[in-house]
Formats: structure tokens, C-alpha cells, sequence
């Protein structure tokens, strides 16, 4: 499809497959809203319950209809063989897109304050001394990239392929943070002013601080060794 | 002159009462947004000025010089917070009470008649504004402003920036002005409005323009072309 597109006609056929492919969902066609693993209660006092309500049934919810919209407009594109009109869409499915795929990583990476398990041993235990020192190194480290992201973004551990170990990173706006970076996603920190203001104003290092209290990091390792097999580490 | 003693700035006042522009915005908002939001960039930039130890740097006491100082040396921390120090002055002054407010600036006003000549009607300007502010992807500003070209052509046109970004670090091709300005950092809204951003902006257009305080920066404007020996 993709050799294609270069045509100045696409046959009929393959535009309908290269758009089905391109706009590729689960549930039949469009994207859904995913249901958070916990009641919108679940994370007070760190996160309360209106900002949750808000933050998921609004904000993310927006993402997700708007990345629908996109897509059906990419599908027309794509089958018309209008290759400008294909790239006048990269900003909306990249911040769309982004904002839908971030934010369900961010559900799955939080999880009730008396859940919380410090990560101190076992795979992910490991990894964070051998690439931090310990925890709190590596809190101290990622809350301060955090906390400096100027405007709209997200803070990331994430696990570098490459090198095979894990590291911070930041990423603007709804930039996806392997798309953007190559990284892989482990765990999420949205820094929208959205994500706090309700609970603590412009006090966006409370936040921060508050919010490793709540991260499920039984999550961040099953990601983890996910991303350590893909990557033929293990 | 080792003794120079660098420019340090001082939060400036809001031109209004904390709810005055209620029920529009509201004084929680005000409060926060002017006492913590603004004045955090003010000190902010007031610490690395003392700090500074450049001599160009050093002998700058306006702040639209510092923002352009900080943008042609990429000095992004030193442009974010002096940027917005001055995009939130601006903003403030582009608002006044909602008995006053919004709609359209009257019809002699020299900011109506470039309206209708560069937008075609006060309704384009309005979509094309409002599109600006909602389409901000993250946190930024929409701004109507006035440029002539070096071919004397005068219009005012919309634009939106991201974070600090600021129309004034854009004259390259002729004159750049902004008259007006409309902050859409989720800061800005989020207490009355919360995700509604769309119903913010709308109620900006309608309720909170500042049209005395747009017409006066676009006749500022329009003299400072005069100065080059241009009409009016």
C-alpha cells in the first residue's frame, strides 16, 4: 500500500485495504475509551476523585473521539489517493493518537496508595540500581526532568532497546513517547496542568512528588520484561 | 560598569479588581493566575537577571529587549520566563469588565476598519481567532496582529504560539505587532471551565475584549510606521 501511494491512481482495492490497515482498531473499526482498572475514588488522596472523572471521562475521551474523526478522514485520503491531504492529518493522529495511547499507559501505571509496593527488587528492583543507584536516586532524577517540562507534556521512565537499560524522558504536548523517542513506555507521568490543577493549583512539583506513591509498579516490570523480550534481551 | 546594578522587574498589578471579570472569569482564577502563575515568571526571570553575567545582558532594561536577547542567544529559560512574563501583562490588559466587554470594537475604530479589510467581515476574524485558540495543541496563546509589509501593505492577521512563544520575536519580514491576545494554557480556564476549552474562548470573544486597549496598540502601531515616514 504504502509503494502505492506514490501513484497518482490508486487502484480501488488497495486503497480500501491500505485505509482498513492504516486505521486499523480493535472493536471493529473505531477506538474506545478504556474502562480504568479502579473506581475514579481509587487514587485519593494523591489524585482525587472529580480530577480522575475529569481527566478520564472528558479529557481522554476527547482524544479518543477525535482520533476516530481523524482516522475516518485518513480512510477518505487514503482511498482518494490524496497524499497532501494525508499529510495535512500527521498533527491532529499524532496529537490524538498520542494523547489516547498515553493516557491509557497512564490508567494501567497507576494503581490505589494502599497497593503501593516500593521497587526494590526482582527485575525491576535491579535494573533501577544498576541504572540509578536506587530508588529514590531515581525518583529525585525523573521528578526533576518532570517537573521542568515547560508548558504540556508527559515525564517517562523508559527502556532504551539499545542500551538495555531504563532511563527518564520527556515528551511534549502528546508526543508518544516511543514514536517520538524510541523508548519504550514503563511508566507515565502526565504534566498537563489538567492532570493536577483541580488538586494542587500551579503546584506542579507537589504533584510530581505525590504521584510515585501511586505508580503500580507491578505493571512497570511485567512492561518491562515485555520490552526486554522484544528486544531479544531475555 | 561593575557597579550597573541589573534591571529587576515588579509584578505589575491586574488593571481591574480580582472579579472583575466574573462571572467570566473568575477571582479564584485571577487570584491564581496573576499571584502564583504570572508572579512565578517574574521572579523567576528578576533571579536569573541577577544572576546574569553577560555585559550585553546586564545593560538591558526593557523587557521586550530581554525577550529578544534570550531568543537570538537560545537561551530558552531565560526567553520562557521574560516571554511570559510580558504575554500575561499584555493579556491582562486585553480584558476589562464584561459590561464593557467583547463583541465588536466600534465602528470608526481604526481596529474595525482593518478588521473588515483584512478579514473580510468581524465574523472571519472571529472563526479564524477562535480556531487559533482551540487548535493551540497543549499550552499557548492566540493573538490578532498588525503587520505592514515592506511593501506598505497594512493588515492585521491571527496567529497562535506554543508555551511562551510571542509574536514579537517575529519581525523579519516587516513589522509585526500584536494588539491582542488570549492565553490558552489550561491554567487560564481550567478552574472555571475545566476541559471546556471551546466555551472559554467563546466567552472571551463575546464577553472580555478589551477593544480600547486593541485599538490603542494598533494606533501605537500604525504611528510607529509613521516614524518611518510612512501614512497613516
Amino acid at each position: 500500500a504504502a509503494a502505492n501511494l506514490r501513484s497518482s491512481a490508486l487502484p480501488d482495492k488497495v486503497a480500501k485495504s491500505a485505509a482498513a490497515y492504516l486505521s486499523a482498531a480493535p472493536s471493529g473499526g473505531k477506538h474506545e475509551l478504556p474502562d480504568l482498572p479502579y473506581d475514579y475514588a481509587a487514587l485519593e488522596p494523591v489524585v482525587s476523585a472529580e480530577t480522575m472523572e475529569l481527566h478520564h471521562s472528558k479529557h481522554h475521551n476527547t482524544y479518543v473521539t477525535n482520533l476516530n474523526a481523524s482516522l475516518e478522514k485518513l480512510d477518505a485520503a487514503v482511498s482518494a489517493g490524496d497524499v497532501s491531504g494525508i499529510i495535512a492529518l500527521q498533527g491532529a493522529l499524532k496529537f490524538n493518537g498520542g494523547g489516547h495511547v498515553n493516557h491509557t499507559l497512564f490508567w494501567e501505571n497507576l494503581a490505589a496508595p494502599e497497593a503501593f509496593k516500593a521497587p526494590t527488587d526482582g527485575a525491576l528492583g535491579d535494573m533501577i540500581k544498576c541504572c540509578f543507584g536506587d530508588f529514590d536516586k531515581m525518583k529525585a532524577e525523573l521528578s526533576a526532568q518532570t517537573i521542568a517540562v515547560q508548558g504540556s507534556g508527559w515525564g517517562w521512565l523508559g527502556y532504551n532497546p539499545k542500551t538495555g537499560a531504563i532511563e527518564g524522558a520527556t515528551c511534549a504536548n502528546q508526543d508518544p513517547l516511543q514514536a517520538t523517542t524510541g523508548l519504550v513506555p514503563l511508566a507515565g507521568i502526565d504534566v498537563w496542568e489538567h492532570a493536577y490543577y483541580v488538586d494542587y493549583r500551579n503546584v506542579r512539583p507537589n504533584y510530581v512528588n505525590a504521584i510515585w506513591d501511586i505508580i503500580n509498579w507491578d505493571v512497570v516490570e511485567a512492561r518491562l520484561l515485555a520490552a526486554q523480550k522484544a528486544a531479544g534481551k531475555i | 560598569n561593575n557597579d550597573a546594578v541589573v534591571q529587576q522587574f515588579e509584578l505589575p498589578p491586574l488593571p481591574y479588581a480580582y472579579d472583575a471579570l466574573e462571572p467570566m472569569i473568575s477571582s479564584k482564577t485571577l487570584n491564581y493566575h496573576h499571584d502564583k502563575h504570572h508572579a512565578k515568571y517574574v521572579n523567576t526571570m528578576n533571579s536569573m537577571l541577577a544572576a546574569a553575567e553577560n555585559d550585553e545582558l546586564k545593560s538591558l532594561t526593557a523587557l521586550e529587549d530581554i525577550i529578544l536577547y534570550a531568543h537570538q542567544k537560545g537561551n530558552v529559560g531565560l526567553f520562557n520566563n521574560a516571554a511570559q512574563s510580558w504575554n500575561h501583562e499584555f493579556y491582562w490588559n486585553c480584558m476589562t469588565s464584561p459590561k464593557n466587554g467583547g463583541g465588536k470594537p466600534p465602528k470608526q475604530s481604526h481596529v474595525s476598519k482593518l478588521i473588515q479589510s483584512s478579514f473580510g467581515s468581524h465574523d472571519e476574524f472571529v472563526k479564524q481567532f477562535t480556531n487559533a485558540g482551540n487548535t493551540a495543541f497543549g499550552s499557548g496563546w492566540a493573538w490578532l496582529c498588525y503587520t505592514s509589509t515592506p511593501d506598505n501593505n497594512k493588515k492585521l492577521f491571527v496567529t497562535k504560539t506554543i508555551g511562551a512563544g510571542t509574536p514579537l520575536t517575529d519581525n523579519d519580514n516587516g513589522v509585526v505587532v500584536p494588539i491582542l491576545t488570549m492565553d490558552v494554557w489550561e491554567h487560564a480556564y481550567y478552574l472555571d471551565y475545566q476541559n471546556a476549552r471551546p466555551t472559554y474562548t467563546e466567552t472571551f470573544l463575546n464577553k472580555l475584549v478589551n477593544w480600547d486597549f486593541v485599538e490603542s496598540n494598533l494606533k501605537k502601531a500604525m504611528k510607529m510606521n509613521d516614524d518611518k515616514g510612512e501614512e497613516l
